[in-house]
């Protein structure tokens, strides 16, 4: 008699993973607004502390952009797996007979749906607020959507590690944003050339490359991350 | 045949015995090839075109630099051999190679400062490889912040372990970002294509150094996993025996 | 003797360095002697302990 569980196949189990989480999700708001929010001030905090004279900012808002997604995104991973860890919805996951690392891919994806993507699509207006050419939103968007898409991805291995911990959140800003420097520094090159006007084509391309090897080795490396947790 | 070996190893007792016979075998040759190495560059070898005597700098900067990716690299390993193969003695080899790590880290981020003031004029800059030694240092930091905010010993060992080997790439990445990245660290002058770019003179100094504290690492290695070895028994009656030691 | 010690002109640099650089194996030996000293201590204590039981 096989267990309920397995009497569909793991992509239907990784829908209604996708499905269950962005409904919890649209009932904590909270949980997606304030990195996005986050993401905002923070951006904001750089031309009252520094020079607000047009070309200064634009120097400064590619890092600046880049600076508080890094920030925003680690914040954010905070309920990634917060409430499936206290209630033993992750263990029933390990436990389903499903492939564990397509169900917590599944809940990354979602949780990218709901930060990174947000995020990127509000990228282009703040670096726009930093004095950056109207022209150059669709060239910063594409640099920030790529890039978040690596942040998720091994932001995941992170949360696992530090699953459950009591000050897990500044833990994880210190295992992490060392592991996301790369993905800062090409994403950071792209937006700037997209600002200046240039082809950002060779970033891109690296920053693609990242996404692709976080998309292989990630999922794997949050499930045993998440697994040594639980245990 | 190779596993009997490495399951006889993974022993805790027979560990200890061993490391403490083994340590005089890594300690003296350390302690003479450094001192020769240092001397040797020191006094010995001749003055640099370039950068004069500053350059004398690099007999504790590379080794220093080498065996900071060297510790890593072990550590990773012997904490994936715990991981994977769940014999404890790897996670004690890991954690007995932390701080060791750390310092060899520190101390050639310290002297390579020490050594860009004069050269490059400036005590830092944002290059590549430095960025990467310096994400080193914070890595050795984090596989010890991470045992610490972990209160169940095995969870401490596990998930330190996964994050020694995921950050394992930072390794290559410090060797090789002097070739991907146009960088005001000089490239690779000794692990080349082409063979070593230094003089003999100046060369034999450095790698006699460089062997020494290979030596020493062992050494330190040994003696520390020794002591961890020790801590976590918490039971067993060999225990009774090493009173005698 | 005293052109070594000058290094021609980057005395400073030079010796900070190796000061540093023996500095700190010399205190990495004695902290692990240490730290194996202590371990020791501490298993002969639980020996005992549980000899006593």
């Amino acid at each position: 008699m096989s267990s309920p569980a397995l009497e569909i196949g793991a992509l239907a189990a990784a829908r209604n993973v996708v499905a269950r989480d962005l409904l919890l999700a649209f009932r904590r708001p909270g949980d997606w607004l304030q990195p996005l929010a986050f993401f905002v001030i923070v951006t904001m905090l750089f031309p009252l502390a520094l020079n607000s004279e047009p070309s200064v900012l634009r120097t400064i808002a590619p890092g600046a952009l880049w600076v508080a997604l890094l920030l925003a995104s680690v914040l954010a991973l905070d309920f990634l797996y917060r409430e499936d860890g206290h209630d033993g919805t992750l263990e029933q996951f390990a436990l389903s007979g499903q492939p564990f690392a397509v169900l917590l891919l599944a809940k990354t994806a979602t949780h990218w749906l709901l930060t990174g993507l947000p995020l990127a699509i509000v990228g282009p207006l703040a670096a726009v607020s930093l004095g950056a050419p109207g022209g150059s939103m669709p060239g910063v968007l594409g640099s920030v959507l790529l890039g978040s898409v690596s942040l998720s991805l091994l932001g995941s291995i992170g949360a696992g590690l530090t699953l459950g911990l009591r000050r897990g959140g500044a833990l994880l800003s210190l295992l992490l944003l060392p592991l996301l420097i790369p993905t800062l520094i090409f994403g950071a090159r792209a937006t700037q050339l997209a600002i200046l006007g240039d082809s950002a084509a060779q970033p891109l391309y690296l920053l693609g490359a990242l996404a692709i090897l976080s998309l292989t080795l990630a999922p794997l490396a949050a499930a045993t991350a998440v697994r040594i947790s639980l245990e | 045949m190779a596993w009997t070996w490495l399951h006889r190893f993974g022993s805790p007792p027979h560990f200890y015995r061993v490391a403490g016979k083994l340590i005089p075998w890594f300690a003296w040759p350390a302690a003479v090839l450094i001192a020769v190495g240092l001397v040797w560059g020191l006094v010995i070898a001749p003055p640099d075109a370039l950068q004069s005597d500053a350059y004398r700098v690099i007999y504790v900067h590379v080794p220093n630099a080498w065996l900071s990716l060297m510790a890593y690299t072990v550590m990773a390993v012997a904490a994936g051999v715990g991981l994977i193969w769940r014999i404890k003695v790897g996670h004690a080899v890991a954690v007995a190679i932390a701080p060791v790590g750390a310092m060899f880290t520190a101390v050639a981020l310290v002297t390579g400062m020490l050594w860009g003031e004069p050269t490059w004029g400036t005590w830092w800059v944002w290059d590549p490889r430095l960025v990467f030694e310096l994400v080193l240092l914070f890595f050795f930091m984090g596989y010890s912040a991470l045992r610490g905010a972990i209160e169940d010993p095995d969870r401490a060992d596990r998930a330190s372990a996964l994050l020694a080997i995921v950050g394992v790439v930072n390794v290559p990445l410090v060797h090789y970002s002097v070739v991907i990245w146009r960088s005001v660290h000089q490239g690779s002058t000794v692990f080349r294509s082409g063979g070593p770019a230094m003089p003999a003179s100046m060369l034999w100094p450095l790698l006699v150094a460089a062997l020494g504290y290979t030596f020493f690492f062992g050494a330190i290695l040994l003696l520390r996993a020794r002591a961890e070895v020790l801590n976590r028994e918490r039971s067993g009656s060999w225990l009774a025996q090493l009173a005698e030691d | 003797m005293a052109d070594f010690l000058h290094m021609s002109g980057y005395a400073f640099y030079v010796w900070t360095s190796y000061a540093l650089a023996v500095g700190a194996l010399l205190l990495s030996v004695w902290r692990a002697r240490r730290n194996l000293a202590r371990a020791r201590v501490a298993a002969r204590r639980r020996v005992a302990m549980k000899g006593g039981q």
